[in-house]
């Protein structure tokens, strides 16, 4: 396809449909991303992963324990959240006071861990999960939507109202807010930092795992899948303005739809390198990200 | 010359000695190619860990600098039928210019968005290597490279090129602490601290950071040539988003700033992969659970480590002797 296809609405809209829902996982991704790294300074290279955990979980609670999908799908949730907070528990507190970069490291480390022992446990094969309600597909304005991709929706909608609400109206959300701003402003106040750290880490494990889970019926899961979705993830939280989780959701959809665009009227093969290449010219052109603040230090 | 510089100096002597008397200890070519390869892999860690360690720029993108300096000898020796000298020279050439070009825009940004923009930038050039099939023969590799060669000869033997290689580190490693140890040097570590403090004592932030970007990118330009002309074959595989994470973990193994600890880290995590490859199946879970455990136990790295247990072996012995 080129440039001179004629542009038709009914697949303008198809390709936004689609972007919508890839750039829903992509902005849960990011939220995840955001939520560590505003209790820690760390960027989770392990994020990508727990995405993965929910969706090979899920599988495997199926096929080998013969559990239904509910219910496999929602243990494969608390399993990874359990992970997460293991992965805090044991390869990041020991080491809270190292430099950052070191802890980026170790998550490094945890995520090819992780990667390994899924390999190793459940193999290199590629899954398929059912979707949710059935494949057949809802005719809207000349466009397919799969029932698959309303879940993906409703559920990131959803769990976004249910951030906001966490973050603004609840002690915890509010605890974790006071940490992203200053650790030793929020220690000073009575905010026990290590538990919001562990916190942070669960939910983050827990919004990567949901999307992991929605997202497998769509795209197929292998053990290897966290490592993409993981970069799209960061992407999308640059794209944002790092540390705001709405903007980092918004980053998520908007290199979606950009990277589905892409792939429809350009090219498929080049529509990652397409994402970048936008991605990289925004960052020129607003060096704090779409929607971050453009932050003053003092000297 | 100040006493640092001359231990660095007894350091870099060491590290000829024991690269030039390594392939005799050896005992075949399989254990030689991990040698060049660690070589390959320390060329591109020391020139890190002056951007990272020293000037505190993270890259995520020197994989690409890697493979494309790789792919374009690959190319016009190949394809051109230029001799190899030329093209080599071509390809690190093109590798510092494309630097200067990426390093101009992209060193404004700090912290993560660097981070991010150097990784799109590594992400874009492996999305090339693998599509554009006509010129770099796309995911299959590009095959049929001509061999090394200097001054017209074709280095026929692993040995001759494990030399070539050992010497032209040894030389980037003399070039890093000459660097390090000048007004160049202190400049940068300036920068590390602070821009704002380092602009106000004078010093162009801007154009230093410029200059150690495409110093290290230029390094990872001549690993990625001499990679591509000893195996004579590549493949986009081999210059992906992970290498580059990779040499971020051989920088911080090492201990960040110290560049005979890159070097360490460099070799830990060439030779590390192959010792594992008896466990087969379980050789991934053990690499990231080293990776791990190194991070927890080691934080200022394999460097800093080794320099502890030496503390304590000097203690030990200290005690053995007045006791004895």
């Amino acid at each position: 396809m080129s440039f001179l296809t004629v542009i038709d609405f009914s697949s303008l809209l198809q390709y936004l449909i689609t972007g919508l829902t890839l750039g829903s996982i992509y902005g849960m991704t990011a939220l995840g991303f955001t939520i560590i790294l505003n209790s820690t300074g760390v960027i989770n290279f392990a994020q990508g992963e727990f995405v993965m955990l929910g969706g090979m979980m899920s599988v495997y609670f199926m096929t080998a324990l013969g559990l239904t999908e509910p219910v496999a799908v929602v243990l494969a949730v608390l399993g990874t959240t359990v992970i997460g907070a293991l992965v805090e528990r044991l390869a990041i507190r020991p080491v809270r006071q190292s430099p950052a970069i070191n802890l980026v490291i170790i998550t490094i480390g945890v995520s090819i861990l992780i990667r390994g022992l899924v390999m190793f446990f459940w193999g290199k094969d590629t899954h398929v999960l059912q979707s949710f309600s059935g494949d057949t597909p809802i005719m809207f304005l000349g466009a397919a939507i799969m029932p698959q991709a309303l879940w993906v929706l409703g559920v990131s909608a959803f769990l976004l109202v249910g951030f906001k609400f966490f973050f603004s109206k609840t002690l915890h959300g509010k605890a974790m807010l006071a940490c992203s701003f200053d650790v030793k402003a929020a220690s000073l106040v009575g905010i026990g930092v290590e538990r919001m750290v562990l916190l942070s880490f669960m939910i983050s494990a827990f919004v990567g795992a949901v999307g992991g889970v929605i997202l497998a019926p769509i795209t197929m899961t292998s053990y290897d899948v966290g490592v993409l979705l993981g970069l799209k993830g960061f992407a999308a939280c640059i794209l944002g303005g790092l540390g705001n989780p709405f903007g980092a959701a918004a980053g998520g959809i908007v290199l979606g739809i950009l990277e589905s665009l892409g792939a429809g009227f350009i090219s498929s093969a080049y529509k990652d390198a397409l994402a970048f290449v936008i991605l990289l010219i925004l960052l020129f052109a607003k060096p704090s990200g779409l929607f971050g603040q453009k932050d003053s230090k003092r000297v | 010359m100040s006493v640092s510089y001359r231990k660095d100096m007894f350091w870099l002597a060491g590290l000829f000695i024991v690269l030039m008397l390594t392939p005799t200890i050896l005992p075949n070519n399989y254990y030689l190619t991990i040698m060049i390869l660690g070589c390959l892999h320390a060329m591109i860690a020391v020139g890190l860990c002056l951007l990272v360690g020293h000037a505190g720029q993270i890259s995520l993108g020197h994989a690409g600098f890697y493979g494309l300096a790789a792919y374009t000898s690959a190319y016009l020796s190949t394809t051109w039928g230029l001799p190899v000298e030329l093209s080599m020279l071509a390809g690190v050439v093109l590798t510092v210019v494309v630097s200067i070009l990426v390093g101009m825009p992209s060193l404004k940004l700090k912290g993560h968005y660097l981070a991010m923009a150097t990784l799109g930038f590594g992400i874009i050039l492996s999305i090339l290597f693998t599509e554009t099939v006509d010129i770099t023969g796309g995911p299959s590799g590009f095959v049929g490279i001509p061999r090394l060669s200097l001054a017209g000869f074709e280095l026929h033997r692993d040995v001759d090129i494990f030399r070539v290689v050992a010497i032209l580190l040894c030389l980037l490693v003399w070039l890093c602490f000459n660097v390090l140890h000048s007004r160049m040097g202190r400049a940068l570590r300036a920068l590390h601290t602070s821009d704002q403090a380092a602009q106000a004592m004078g010093i162009d932030v801007a154009r230093h950071k410029l200059f150690v970007f495409v110093l290290s990118a230029g390094f990872a330009g001549l690993a990625g040539v001499l990679y591509a002309h000893y195996l004579t074959f590549i493949a986009p595989a081999s210059f992906g988003f992970m290498f580059s994470v990779e040499l971020m973990v051989m920088v911080v193994l090492g201990g960040m700033v110290s560049v005979p600890g890159a070097i360490i880290g460099a070799f830990f995590i060439t030779i590390l992969p192959e010792l594992l490859r008896a466990f087969e199946d379980i050789e991934i879970i053990l690499f990231g659970l080293i990776l791990v455990v190194c991070m927890i136990f080691l934080p200022d790295g394999l460097a800093g480590g080794s320099a502890r247990l030496w503390a304590w072996v000097k203690t030990k012995l200290a005690l053995g002797c007045s006791r004895g």
